[in-house]
């Protein structure tokens, strides 16, 4: 194998096409088709008591006005809930269109569709609906109250309850190990509401070809293969008829690994019903009040540690705001709950968390999924444990680390999978080592001195985590060359610019031993892989990276047996270089693959020069033999799955250095470090600009964004102007080291990256931000009025 | 997110566009630059039935600097009259304060005078021509009135401009001899509507003591509020001033509300500290700027 690009920082083969304004996303799509637009509610929780469209009908070029009465079957029950569970005894999912109570700002209740969008949207200001208004529920703590319902057959507004306890190995409960711990304290956290944010938004467009009875689907989506099911399911299509396209997503994030959305499967329904092509592309309004958030939790922690800060016991209570919906099931707060322990091996730990309904929109994951919270709440708990102890926040951090020796390590959790909590491989005293280095921890003393010499406050701050990543079920590959030579690699998971096209590419190339520029990929395609399970959870690389290589080996396999066969070598002697096969140590005893893939496939026609070779009368098959002998297959391609027995646990820890003025309370990161370990790289450079992009969004998890809803359930900052996403001019330059600790459960030893920027910042920020001030920072996001006022509680 | 129906209008002199606005009244609107007025029609909080755009309008592109002060045209582009060197040369506040709206593309495209007309209070350009006693001039179909800053500004998004008239130009007066200009502002992102902010003003006498000082605070009242803090500075070199003082009596000229961003209280607070910081500024720049003498 010396075509190795595997490791190797080669760029972005995608990014020509997508920075020159060549990328085709889903609003490139049907210039000519119907647009719909949907009228959403305005209030937060109502009663529909009519609905009269009768204004909109004199709009010029209107096509349709669908309300829930017009679904027919299955379109007018309630959205799938995607992910039971059995502790979410109260699930509930929204009707495609509100069928009689809207609960939150921005639910679909009537679908018009028209010439065009802006046809759509002056139909959508006549139709007047009639509302009867419900007390709406907002804020987590309010809502479990249960004074008020968002839904009337949820008591208490709790949606899930969960409890998981992992005792100590002496056989003691949190609670015992905490009250017999030498020190204990207890507090409150709290973060706010963000959101995924992609830059392109939803968007599904819909053909329906009444010939022969086929629904082509293009949808911005995470999972294609996923969203072609239910589209099947709810409009009663057999699933050969239906074909989903996720073609290039400007961002998901994991607001779009969501399914199906009400228009994902309306759009589609009207395209049957009106025999035209229809499409519907989400506008920055509607993505802010008819997605997904997440995040927002409010935790209670009580720890208990010895001298040296060891954790005995930890017990934390979450409180977590599910929105009014629960189509993805628990699964954010089951992560926060399980993730929360991070690198360390703590004494006793009880976690129980309440999913609770309120009147705002519905939460679902958004990249770090419930890990930024467990990371503030565990990384805040120590920073405590230092401060009480007087001790450096490593040295307690270090004294709490599981040992690299320790592996697998089983938490005694079950995680998000349904699987145990067993950690396959990690070096954390080395990261923290690694980390401390870069930033110039232990000589940071000095310099905050010098900094308050000049009037200057500076603080440093540390973050640690550990993030399970490439959760199954499975993803597979498929592999084919073809007779020109070229390596078509295709995989059913999508992909939303994160650079599947170089990095499977880099796979093939260097597990076939042909030149990158040969290999295509295509992604999220129903038509070329209708197997998958979708982009989320850091997983693309694991779950499709190994799928993509078990292929290949099998396509390798089989090209040094045919290549034996007309070199008449032995296999094993058979090496393939530059799309070359050869006997090794004797280059002139050689096949090209591209010839290979001719004599793979036993032709009655030539169509040109090359299949020649494979005809009847050319003299290349054994006589003895059929042309395609027993349990082989015509062509040279082959078709793996990969499914992990469980997932693999990447991890990292950053460290940031941050000043704050002493006089506007204004907050800037100076530096920001980051070590980080996931396995072997398949990539560094993308590695990197994933890190990159997850400390971005992390800095407005930290310092900018939230959804401000009042108490009446309106978002009042539903626009760009006013949710604060940071520029560029607000992100800082990122200081990157690898740690690459192979993963022992998969044949390339990798484990995935796509999430793990984003997951420490808030806990590194708070955690530099309380060392310049010496307030202790118990609440994020934070801005200088936040600050301005703590320091005023504190002064008075 | 698209606009309600409009007529659209393309005159091509100031003639025409008076004759639309005439002819259209109360239901016209005037578009210049766009970068407020387009997202208001598509997130449909505005529905005027006719826009008149004046982006053809060559006559309204000028930039006139004077020893006396600038008069910029109606279609002169924020990032035109950031670069010009004429004008920076006489009212350095100008380029002080353009740098601070919005990013590059949005300054290439809005202009100066649709700032003023807009009349956001947490804009930087109301408040420069309020700080320097400016005006607008307004054009009607027969006639035009020249209305100081001072009267322009009726509140929140709100100014003198009535029905059928159109702002023509705004006179930017250059401060007299020995003054000295600075904007500070604190915004939550790079580019974003100030939290807090001001233009400040500060002129000296021949003994380099402080003679005149006033501020005009953005984001803390309905429109941009000027403080004369010439008593406040007590005729004192800006090394003796007693800043503190300086800072109270901006805190209390000023009546800040809270919100999403920040607490009136931090609001009131920042806007002290930055009135020191921009005086400090402007004191100093008052012995450096080349304002005519």
């Amino acid at each position: 194998m010396t075509t190795k690009l595997f490791g190797e920082p080669v760029q972005r083969r995608e990014d020509a096409r997508l920075v020159t304004g060549q990328g085709h996303y889903l609003d490139d799509f049907g210039p000519g088709a119907l647009a719909a637009a949907f009228v959403r509610s305005p209030h937060a929780h109502a009663r529909i008591t009519d609905i009269d469209v009768s204004a909109a009908l004199d709009v010029e070029g209107l096509v349709a006005v669908y309300t829930w009465e017009d679904l027919p079957g299955a379109l007018a029950e309630p959205l799938p809930l995607l992910i039971p569970h059995p502790a979410l005894t109260h699930g509930r999912t929204a009707y495609p269109l509100a069928r009689d109570i809207v609960r939150h700002v921005g639910e679909p209740v009537v679908m018009v569709v028209a010439e065009d969008r802006y046809l759509a949207e002056d139909a959508c200001a006549l139709i007047e609906v009639e509302y009867e208004f419900l007390k709406p529920v907002v804020g987590v703590e309010e809502a479990v109250q249960g004074a008020h319902l968002v839904h009337e057959d949820v008591p208490g507004n709790v949606g899930a309850h969960l409890v998981q306890e992992v005792p100590s190995r002496e056989g003691r409960s949190a609670a015992d190990a905490i009250d017999a711990a030498p020190h204990r304290l207890e507090f409150r956290l709290d973060i706010e509401r963000s959101a995924s944010m992609p830059l392109e938004g939803r968007g599904v467009y819909a053909r329906w070809d009444a010939g022969d009875g086929s629904l082509r689907v293009y949808s911005s989506t995470q999972t294609s293969t996923s969203v072609r099911m239910a589209v099947a399911a709810k409009l009663g299509l057999p699933l050969p008829k239906v074909e989903v396209i996720a073609p290039d997503v400007g961002g998901g994030f994991g607001v779009k690994i969501v399914h199906p959305w009400p228009e994902e499967i309306l759009v589609p329904w009207a395209a049957r019903t009106l025999g035209r092509e229809v499409k519907w592309t989400e506008d920055r309004r509607e993505h802010f009040v008819s997605s997904a958030h997440e995040r927002a939790q409010v935790q209670h922690v009580r720890v208990g540690f010895d001298d040296e800060g060891r954790v005995l016991g930890l017990d934390v209570t979450i409180l977590h705001d599910h929105g009014a919906y629960t189509p993805y099931g628990i699964i954010v707060p089951i992560i926060t709950s399980t993730q929360l322990l991070g690198p360390y091996k703590i004494g006793a730990y009880r976690v129980e968390f309440s999913s609770i309904y309120t009147n705002t929109v519905q939460v679902t994951p958004y990249r770090g999924a419930g890990r930024p919270q467990a990371v503030f709440c565990m990384e805040r708990t120590l920073d405590r444990v230092a401060a009480y102890l007087g001790k450096d926040r490593t040295e307690v951090r270090a004294a709490n680390f599981i040992g690299p020796d320790e592996f697998p390590y089983d938490q005694g959790l079950i995680f998000q999978d349904g699987r145990p909590l067993v950690y396959d491989s990690g070096n954390y005293p080395e990261s923290l080592r690694m980390l401390k280095e870069m930033v110039g921890w232990d000589s940071f003393p000095e310099m905050k001195a010098r900094a308050a010499a000049e009037g200057r406050r500076i603080g440093i701050g540390i973050g640690c985590y550990v993030e399970g990543t490439g959760v199954g079920p499975y993803e597979g590959g498929h592999v084919q060359v073809t007779s020109d030579g070229r390596v078509h690699v295709s995989t059913g998971l999508t992909s939303q610019g994160q650079g599947h096209e170089t990095v499977f590419a880099q796979i093939a190339a260097t597990e076939l031993g042909v030149p990158i520029e040969r290999v295509s990929v295509v992604t999220g395609d129903t038509r070329r892989f209708g197997y998958a399970v979708g982009t989320f959870a850091s997983r693309a690389a694991v779950m499709s990276g190994n799928a993509i290589a078990l292929a290949c080996r099998k396509v390798r396999e089989k090209a040094l047996r045919i290549a034996a066969d007309a070199l008449e070598a032995d296999p094993r002697d058979l090496e393939i270089t530059d799309g070359i096969v050869h006997v090794a140590g004797t280059p002139s005893a050689s096949i090209p693959l591209a010839t290979v893939a001719v004599l793979s496939n036993p032709l009655r026609y030539a169509f040109d020069e090359e299949a020649k070779r494979a005809t009847q009368f050319s003299g290349t098959s054994a006589m003895d033999r059929p042309p395609v002998d027993e349990g082989e297959e015509p062509g040279l391609e082959g078709r793996d799955y990969y499914s992990p027995i469980r997932s693999t646990f990447a991890s990292g820890m950053h460290a940031a250095i941050v000043e704050t003025d002493p006089e506007t309370a204004e907050i800037t990161i100076l530096r920001y470090a980051v070590v980080h370990d996931c396995g072997k790289l398949i990539n560094p450079m993308i590695v990197e600009g994933q890190i990159h992009g997850g400390v971005a969004q992390g800095v407005g998890g930290a310092l900018y964004e939230k959804m401000v809803y009042d108490e009446h359930g309106q978002l009042l900052n539903a626009s760009f102007m006013d949710f604060l996403m940071p520029y560029a001019t607000e992100v800082p330059r990122i200081e990157t080291a690898h740690l690459e600790t192979p993963s022992p459960l998969n044949p390339l030893g990798i484990k995935g990256a796509g999430e793990a920027g984003v997951i420490p910042v808030s806990a590194v920020i708070a955690s530099a931000i309380e060392d310049a001030e010496g307030i202790p920072i118990d609440r994020m996001p934070i801005s200088p009025s936040d600050l301005y006022t703590l320091r005023l509680r504190l002064a008075g | 997110m698209k606009p309600p129906p409009f007529a659209y209008h393309a005159p091509v002199s100031v003639d025409e566009a008076l004759a639309a606005l005439a002819e259209t009244g109360p239901h016209g609107k005037v578009l210049a630059g766009g970068q407020s007025l387009i997202p208001l029609l598509n997130m449909r909080l505005a529905a005027p039935s006719h826009l008149v755009d004046i982006n053809r309008i060559g006559e309204l592109d000028t930039i006139a600097a004077r020893p006396g002060g600038v008069r910029v045209g109606a279609l002169a582009r924020h990032a035109a009259v950031e670069r010009s060197a004429e004008a920076a040369a006489v009212l350095p506040l100008l380029r002080q304060a353009l740098a601070l709206v919005a990013h590059p593309v949005i300054r290439n495209r809005g202009t100066v005078v649709g700032s003023l007309v807009h009349a956001d209070p947490s804009a930087e350009m109301p408040a420069v021509l309020a700080l320097l006693g400016g005006s607008v001039r307004l054009a009607r179909l027969g006639g035009e009135r020249e209305v100081a800053a001072a009267d322009f500004f009726t509140g929140p998004m709100e100014s003198a401009i009535g029905p059928g008239e159109l702002a023509v130009s705004a006179f930017f007066p250059v401060p007299p001899p020995r003054s000295g200009t600075a904007f500070r502002e604190v915004a939550r992102r790079h580019g974003d509507y100030a939290v807090a902010g001001m233009a400040a003003l500060v002129t000296l006498d021949e003994d380099l003591r402080i003679a005149a000082a006033r501020v005009a605070c953005v984001s803390v009242g309905p429109a941009p509020v000027v403080i004369d803090l010439s008593d406040a500075c007590g005729r004192r070199p800006a090394a003796s001033v007693s800043w503190d003082a300086v800072a109270a009596a901006v805190r209390d000229g000023i009546d800040p509300d809270g919100d999403i961003h920040a607490t009136a209280e931090y609001r009131r607070h920042l806007t002290g500290v930055l009135a020191v910081r921009a005086l400090k500024d402007a004191a100093r720049n008052a012995g450096t700027e080349a304002v005519d003498e």
